[in-house]
C-alpha cells in the first residue's frame, strides 16, 4: 500500500472557521457515499459540521443531464455549525451538468475542483453547454479558482497494477477527489480508509483500490505544483462537549427517539405507517430496530397505517406513525378517533412543499394549521415541534412521553429540510432521559366497584387499561361517552362536558411542559425574532450577528406549538415589535395573533427553500432601521 | 374468585348494554350464537377483543362483555390487525358490514386477508345501508330499489366468497342468520382456525331490506336453493336428498338421484382444502329468482388452509433479531458508529 507524501512540506496553510462544501456529479457517481466520508472525517477530526443531500427527484434521472445531478452539502467548522451552509466555498463537479447546476451558489472567489473527465462533448451536450463550450476553458469560471483534474484518469493510472476491471476502478474515482480534498484541508485519511475496510470486508482487493485511491489523491494534491502554490486550509476542532457521537438524520434520529422512548417507558414500540417523502427513512431505520422489540407495519395506505397503530396503542404498546402532509390528511379522520378514545399515539409528520403532492422532496413549515385545526369536531391535540436534525431525536421522544403520561395523540412536527440533514450527536446516556410513566388501570376482581374507563385523575387523564387485564373489559370508540362509564352517550350536556374535559387535558399540558427560554439576546429590548421548527439555525446565526452589529435583538425559539408555554405571552409583550420568520404564509404568526392579539411582522418564505441567515438578517436590519 | 375455573356461559359475555337494533334485526341472533361460541370455546372475556367499524352490525362490541372497539368506518380491520401484531396472545373478533368492509373498507379489506393475521371477521351482509336509512351497498341486487336508487341499482354486486378468495383468504365461510346453530358451530371454526377467517353472514334486515335472502330462508325454497358443504361429502341438496352436483369437465351440472344412469360416486365430493374447487363454489352465485337454470348457493365452509399468520412471522423476526439477547437503551443510543471527543 502507498503511504501518503509529504512532499510540500512548507505549503502555505490557512486557518478557516468554517467551509462549506458540495459535492456534485451524477446521480450514479455515488456523490452522497463520498460527501458522507468527508462528513466522518470532519466529524471524528472534531469539527462541528452540518450536511444536506440534495438529489435528484426523478429515481433514474438521465445520466449527464441537469436533472440527473446528485450533490452532497456541508458545512464543517471550528465553531458551532447550524446549517449545511447558504453558499459554497468549494464544488467538486463530477461532470459538466454538476458544474451548471451549481455554480450559482458558489461564492464569489471560491474554488472548484472538476473531473476534466467528465467535460468531454458528451458531457458538454448533455449538461445544456453544448458540444465545444467548455466552461472550464471559456472564461465561465474566471472569477473562481478553477483545479481542473483528469479524476478518471489518473485513477486508472493510479489503480493500473490492481488488476480489476476498468468500471471497479472507475468506481474508485471519488476516493481520488476525497484523497485531494484531505490534502487541501489538512485532514486525516486513516477515518476513511478505517471505513473501507470494514465495508469491504470481505473484497479485500476492492477495499486496497478505494484506499489506494484516496492515497493518491491525496498524493496528488500534496505533489502537483498548481495546489501547492495556492495552499492549503485548515479547519481546528470545534472544542465540542466531550462525549461519544454519533451522526444522525431528523429522520433517524426522531425514530431512534421513538424506540428510546419505549424502553424507557417499559412498553414495545409499534410503528404502522405507510412510505411516504420525505418521511420514509422513519419506518426504514425501526425495521432495522427488531432487536429492540421495535415491531413495524407497513400498512396497505396512510389510514391503515394510524389505525394500526391505534390498535396496538388500545392493546397497551407504545404506538406510532409517521407521514407527511397528505398522509396526515388522509390520517385526519383516525385522529379524532384517537382523541375521543383518549389513548396514546404519536404522528411525526415531516412537512414538505403541499399542498397536494406539492414539493414532495422540498421542505416546507406548512402543515401547522392542520396539525392544529385540521380535524373535525373540537380535537385539539398537542403538538411539538424539532429546530434541528439532533433535536427530532429529544421531539419525538417528548412527544412520546407527553403521549403516554396524558393519554392523548401528539403530533411531532419536523420537515424535510431536518429529515435529511444530518449533524453529530451527543450521545445520551439512558439516565440523562426523562423518566416516562405509563399508567395502567389494575386489575378487579369481581365484587370491586365497576371499572370506570373515563374516570380521570387531576390532570384530566384517564388510565390505560389494557386487553387482558382482568376486570377492565370494556367498550370505547369514536361514538360519544358518558363521563366516567364511558357508555355511548348523545345526551347534550354530557357532550358538552367531555367536550371541555378533553380540551382541558391538553391545556393542563402547559403545566407539565419548560417555560419559554430565550435562545439569544437580552429579555427586554426592540426586536424578538420568534421561530419554530427548522429555521433555528438560519435565525440563530442572524441574530447573532444582528446583536454583534449592536442592535437590540433577540430570538427564542417554540417548541411547544400547542399548548404554548405559559410564558410565552408576557415574553412577547417584553419587546417593541415580534418578528416571525416562517416557510409559510403566517401560519404560526396566526396562532400567535389570535391567542395573545398582538401583531408581529411576518417573514414568509415559501420556495421550497429554507430560510438562509443572510436573508433573516437583512430583514432584521430592516426592522430594527425603523424602530 | 371461581371465574378461571369455572366455564363462562353466553350470559358472561352479555355486557350491561341493551342491544339497539330494530325487533326482528338479524343481528340479534348473530350476537346470540357468538357469545354462546365464545363461552363454548372456553374464552375467557379479558382475553377477547371484538373490534368493529361503523354500520348497524358495527354496534356489536358494546353488547359483549369483553374488550372491545367500536372504530370508523370501514376500517375495523387495521385497527384489528395492529392490535393482534402488538398482542398476538388476544383472542381478536372483527364485526363488520357489507358496507363498512367491502366499500369504503375494500382497501383494508383485501389487505387484510392477504395478510392473514388471526382475526375472526364476521362480516354481517344484509346487502343495504342499513344505519343511514335504506341506501344500496355494494352486495344489492342488480334493479334493487332503494332511496339512492329510485330506478334500480346498477352497480355490479360483490361477491364476497370470491372476492375472499382472490384476496388470498384461508378461512372463508357463509351462513345465514336463520341457521343460528349452523352459524355458532361455523364461529367455533373460525376462531380454532389460525389465520383471517372470514364468515360471511346472510343478515336480514326487516326495515329496509326484508327478505333480501327469502330465496334461501324460505321453507318451501330452502332445500332447493342451497346446499351445506361438508368436509369430505358429497354436494347433495333437495328435500328428498335427491340432488347431486357433479363436474362435468369444468362445468358443476345438477344431477338428479333418482335417475338410474346418475352414481353417487360421480359426485362432486366436498374439500375443504381445495382451492380451485373453492374458487368454483364461489361462483355458485346464481339468483334463484332470476329466470333459468341456478346452482344452489353453498353455506358452509368454502375453504380452509393453513398458512402462517401475519403475526407470528413478525414476532418469530424479532425473536429471531433477539437471537443475543434484546438490545439495551444503551446500544440503541450509541448505535453503530460513533466517535468520541475528549
Ligand atoms: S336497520 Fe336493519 S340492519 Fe339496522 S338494526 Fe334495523 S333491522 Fe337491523
Amino acid at each position: 500500500m502507498t503511504d501518503i507524501t509529504t512532499t510540500n512540506k512548507g505549503v502555505n496553510v490557512t486557518p478557516k472557521t468554517s467551509v462549506t462544501v458540495l459535492f456534485a456529479g451524477d446521480s450514479g457517481d455515488g456523490m452522497q457515499l463520498t460527501g458522507t466520508q468527508f462528513a466522518n472525517t470532519v466529524a471524528v477530526y472534531g469539527s462541528d459540521l452540518n450536511t444536506f443531500p440534495n438529489f435528484p427527484s426523478e429515481i433514474r434521472a438521465p445520466a449527464g443531464t441537469i436533472s440527473g445531478v446528485s450533490g452532497f452539502q456541508m458545512q464543517f467548522g471550528s465553531q458551532s455549525v447550524y446549517t449545511p451552509g447558504a453558499k459554497f466555498d468549494v464544488l467538486i463537479a463530477m461532470n459538466a451538468a454538476a458544474l451548471k447546476a451549481n455554480l450559482n451558489k458558489l461564492h464569489h472567489g471560491g474554488i472548484i475542483i472538476a473531473d476534466t473527465d467528465g467535460f468531454d462533448d458528451k458531457n458538454l451536450r448533455l449538461s445544456g453547454y453544448g458540444e465545444g463550450n467548455n466552461p472550464l476553458e471559456d472564461g465561465t469560471v474566471a472569477d473562481y479558482t478553477v483545479f481542473s483534474v483528469p479524476v478518471v484518469s489518473l485513477t486508472r493510472k493510479a489503480l493500473a497494477d490492481t488488476g480489476l476491471s476498468v468500471k471497479n476502478i472507475d468506481r474508485c474515482k471519488n476516493m481520488f477527489i476525497l484523497g485531494i480534498l484531505y490534502w487541501l484541508y489538512s485532514l486525516p485519511i486513516d477515518t476513511t480508509i478505517k471505513t473501507l475496510q470494514t465495508k469491504f470486508k470481505n473484497k479485500a482487493d476492492i477495499a486496497a483500490a478505494n484506499i489506494k485511491a484516496v492515497t493518491a489523491g491525496y498524493n496528488f494534491g500534496d505533489e502537483t505544483d498548481m495546489f501547492a502554490q495556492f495552499g492549503r486550509f485548515s479547519v481546528a476542532p470545534a472544542g465540542k462537549q466531550p462525549g461519544t457521537y454519533r451522526r444522525v438524520t431528523g429522520n433517524e434520529a426522531a425514530a431512534i427517539g421513538l424506540a428510546a422512548a419505549s424502553k424507557k417507558a417499559g412498553l414495545k414500540l409499534f410503528l404502522g405507517s405507510y412510505p411516504i417523502t420525505p418521511a420514509t427513512e422513519i419506518l426504514q431505520t425501526l425495521a432495522n430496530l427488531k432487536q429492540w422489540g421495535v415491531k413495524t407495519f407497513q400498512a396497505e395506505d396512510e389510514i391503515a397505517g394510524v389505525l394500526s397503530s391505534i390498535g396496538a396503542s388500545y392493546g397497551g404498546a407504545l404506538a406510532a406513525t409517521s407521514t407527511s402532509g397528505p398522509g396526515l390528511a388522509l390520517k385526519s379522520e383516525a385522529l379524532g378517533l384517537a382523541v375521543i378514545m383518549e389513548i396514546p399515539l404519536v404522528v411525526v409528520n415531516v412537512q414538505r412543499g403541499g399542498p397536494s403532492t406539492g414539493l414532495p422532496t422540498k421542505p416546507e413549515q406548512s402543515d401547522l394549521f392542520i396539525s392544529m385545526y385540521g380535524r373535525h369536531g373540537e380535537a385539539p391535540m398537542p403538538i411539538i415541534s424539532a429546530h434541528s436534525p439532533v433535536d427530532c431525536f429529544y421531539a419525538a421522544y417528548e412527544a412520546a412521553k407527553l403521549s403516554v403520561e396524558h393519554m392523548t395523540p401528539v403530533i411531532c412536527l419536523t420537515d424535510g429540510y431536518l429529515a435529511f440533514s444530518s449533524e453529530p450527536m451527543l450521545i445520551p446516556s439512558p439516565a440523562e432521559l426523562s423518566e416516562i410513566k405509563p399508567v395502567f388501570a389494575k386489575p378487579r376482581a369481581a365484587d370491586d366497584e365497576p371499572y370506570l374507563p373515563y374516570k380521570r385523575n387531576n390532570m384530566g387523564v384517564r388510565d390505560w387499561a389494557v386487553p387482558g387485564t382482568k376486570g377492565l373489559e370494556h367498550r370505547i370508540g369514536g361514538l360519544e361517552k358518558a363521563n366516567e362509564t364511558g357508555n355511548v352517550s348523545h345526551d347534550p350536556a354530557n357532550h358538552a362536558l367531555m367536550t371541555k374535559l378533553r380540551a382541558e387535558k391538553v391545556e393542563k399540558i402547559a403545566d407539565c411542559i419548560p417555560l419559554q427560554t430565550l435562545d439569544n439576546g437580552a429579555e427586554k429590548g426592540d426586536l424578538l425574532v420568534l421561530g419554530w421548527g427548522s429555521t433555528y439555525g438560519a435565525i440563530k446565526i442572524a441574530v447573532d450577528r444582528a446583536i454583534k452589529a449592536g442592535h437590540s435583538v433577540s430570538h427564542a425559539h417554540v417548541r411547544y406549538l400547542n399548548p404554548f408555554p405559559k410564558n410565552l405571552g408576557t415574553m412577547l409583550g417584553n419587546y417593541k415589535k415580534v418578528l416571525i420568520p416562517e416557510n409559510n404564509c403566517g401560519q404560526l404568526l396566526m396562532m400567535i395573533r389570535d391567542r395573545f392579539l398582538i401583531e408581529p411582522v411576518a417573514f414568509n418564505k415559501v420556495e421550497g427553500l429554507p430560510f438562509n441567515e443572510m436573508e433573516i438578517e437583512a430583514k432584521i436590519t430592516d426592522i430594527v432601521k425603523e424602530l | 374468585m371461581t371465574d378461571t375455573l369455572t366455564k363462562l356461559t353466553a350470559k358472561d359475555f352479555t355486557s350491561n348494554q341493551e342491544p339497539k337494533w330494530c325487533a326482528g334485526c338479524g343481528d340479534h341472533a348473530v350476537l346470540q350464537q357468538l357469545k354462546s361460541a365464545m363461552a363454548d370455546l372456553a374464552l375467557k372475556t379479558e382475553e377477547v377483543v371484538v373490534v368493529s367499524g361503523i354500520g348497524c352490525s358495527s354496534r356489536l362490541p358494546y353488547y359483549v362483555a369483553t374488550y372491545g372497539i367500536h372504530g370508523i368506518h370501514g376500517r375495523a380491520l387495521p385497527v384489528a390487525s395492529g392490535l393482534k401484531a402488538a398482542r398476538p396472545e388476544l383472542s381478536v373478533w372483527v364485526a363488520t358490514g357489507d358496507g363498512d368492509a367491502l366499500s369504503i373498507g375494500g382497501n383494508h379489506y383485501i389487505h387484510t386477508i392477504r395478510r392473514n393475521p388471526d382475526l375472526n371477521v364476521l362480516l354481517l351482509n344484509n346487502e343495504i345501508y342499513g344505519l343511514t336509512k335504506g341506501q344500496y351497498s355494494p352486495t344489492s341486487k342488480i334493479g334493487q330499489r332503494t332511496v339512492t336508487s329510485p330506478n334500480g341499482v346498477v352497480d355490479y354486486p360483490m361477491n364476497t366468497v370470491a372476492l375472499t378468495l382472490g384476496a388470498g383468504g384461508t378461512f372463508v365461510a357463509r351462513v345465514m342468520d336463520r341457521d343460528g346453530k349452523f352459524m355458532r358451530e361455523i364461529f367455533k371454526r373460525a376462531a380454532e382456525h389460525r389465520g383471517t377467517s372470514l364468515v360471511e353472514i346472510y343478515q336480514n334486515c326487516p326495515i329496509f331490506n326484508d327478505g333480501a335472502f327469502t330465496a334461501f330462508t324460505d321453507r318451501e325454497r330452502k332445500a332447493d336453493t342451497t346446499i351445506y358443504l361438508e368436509h369430505g361429502k358429497p354436494l347433495i341438496f333437495g328435500k328428498e336428498s335427491d340432488k347431486g352436483i357433479k363436474l362435468d369437465g369444468f362445468t358443476p351440472v345438477v344431477v338428479d338421484l333418482n335417475d338410474p344412469k346418475v352414481s353417487r360416486d360421480d359426485l362432486w365430493i366436498h374439500d375443504e382444502n381445495d382451492f380451485i374447487k373453492a374458487n368454483m363454489l364461489s361462483r355458485f352465485f346464481d339468483d334463484p329468482d332470476a329466470e333459468g337454470d341456478y346452482l344452489p348457493r353453498p353455506f358452509g365452509i368454502f375453504y380452509a388452509e393453513d398458512r402462517f399468520t401475519y403475526e407470528d412471522a413478525l414476532t418469530a423476526q424479532v425473536e429471531k433479531a433477539q437471537e443475543d439477547g434484546e438490545g439495551t437503551l444503551e446500544s440503541l443510543l450509541t448505535g453503530k458508529s460513533t466517535w468520541t471527543i475528549k
